[in-house]
């Protein structure tokens, strides 16, 4: 198979066993979450929009929570042969964006808005999730307030995370 | 309210001619605050899944100067000023002429943020006139980012219950200056039935 470049979008996830470079563009308080199973080179990276799927009474894609993304990450992992004490983590992404002075918040009282504290929550989240499934957390880049674009090679797991003020780090 | 929510084509026309009608009127505000003649695309209103509203912008990665900010009031929403890096620079000189350098200082960021609080401000005064609704908008945030990181922030905060996102863009050129950008207006869906009835198109 030809390694080639799978664009994870928004609320997305994507899990293959082909070499395939997995990309999420533009992470900003979205986290994107990667498995990876390195005895059988099979990894998976979903672009987290929101920490929780049972706060909200529509659910949507599974992509866009961290709990059902990561769970049907490894679901998918598994059917693709991987045993759960094979896969780990790496994760990156949950800055805040913008500072806006006096914003509205979900129940439209004063306070941070929830922008703000989203990216936070997120990765607070994904790592409850994580340890939960018994899935070690082996490198992370995340918080702070910069965009972040994670690239995720399945053939042999490295990510790379780059930024346009703060450069590019492997992990 | 649905996500398969959809608009008719009346509806969409109308969503259009508020975008019309608020960017004609923070292209005017921003015409007299450089002195130069504004051009104005025509305004597109969508639903969008939210994957592909990043695609509005470009490339995901593009390096872009944003100015975000609520909208508070009768009707709730969020407004986006987006420029091109080199776009943001080109209006920086115009707005500080005597702050010299091409980096986007402290000064020059100020003045980005107050141009986008003045083009959201006019671009809602109009909306209001329009339909009789008190639109307030608050102190905007400024960032400097991958175009994708800036949007993506703005997808979290207003698609917690939907997995599309009502949007209201029009483009923007500054005449005779490399100026380009782009104003969208994104309303909570939560306040479309309202606007949709003040516009006299309710479903």
């Amino acid at each position: 198979m030809d390694e080639k470049q799978v664009n994870v979008g928004v609320a997305e996830y994507h899990v293959t066993h082909n070499p395939h470079t997995l990309v999420c563009f533009g992470l900003g308080s979205c986290v994107g979450v990667a498995l990876y199973d390195k005895r059988r080179r099979i990894g998976g990276l979903a672009h987290v929009m929101l920490p929780d799927s049972n706060a909200i009474s529509r659910k949507g894609s599974p992509g866009k929570f961290a709990d059902t993304a990561i769970k049907s990450m490894v679901k998918e992992m598994e059917r693709l042969g991987s045993q759960r004490k094979d896969i780990i983590a790496k994760i990156a992404g949950g800055a805040c964006m913008f500072h806006i002075p006096g914003a509205r918040n979900p129940k439209n009282v004063p306070g941070p808005c929830l922008g703000m504290q989203i990216g936070e929550r997120n990765v607070e989240a994904v790592k409850k999730i994580l340890s939960e499934l018994d899935i070690p957390l082996v490198a992370e880049d995340t918080g702070g307030n910069y965009g972040r674009t994670m690239r995720f090679r399945v053939s042999d797991g490295k990510v790379t995370v780059s930024s346009i003020r703060h450069g590019t780090k492997e992990m | 309210m649905s996500s398969r929510r959809e608009l008719t084509p009346l509806q969409l026309d109308a969503l259009r001619e508020v975008g019309n009608i608020g960017s004609g009127n923070a292209a005017v505000a921003l015409s007299t605050m450089v002195d130069k003649k504004v051009l104005l695309s025509v305004p597109r209103a969508s639903l969008l899944p939210l994957v592909k509203v990043s695609e509005l912008v470009g490339g995901a990665e593009t390096p872009v100067v944003g100015v975000y900010l609520h909208i508070n009031g009768d009707a709730s929403g969020s407004m986006l000023l987006l420029l091109e890096e080199n776009s943001a620079r080109e209006l920086a000189r115009l707005m500080c002429p005597d702050a010299g350098g091409d980096e986007l200082d402290t000064v020059k960021q100020s003045a980005l943020q107050e141009t986008g609080s003045i083009l959201a401000g006019s671009y809602l005064n109009a909306l209001s006139q329009m339909t009789g609704l008190l639109l307030k908008p608050t102190v905007p945030g400024f960032a400097m980012d991958m175009a994708g990181a800036i949007i993506d922030f703005i997808l979290v905060e207003i698609s917690q219950s939907e997995d599309h996102v009502l949007v209201i863009e029009t483009e923007f050129d500054v005449l005779d200056r490399r100026i380009k950008g782009h104003l969208v207006l994104f309303p909570d869906l939560g306040s479309l039935d309202l606007i949709l009835g003040r516009l006299g198109v309710s479903g």
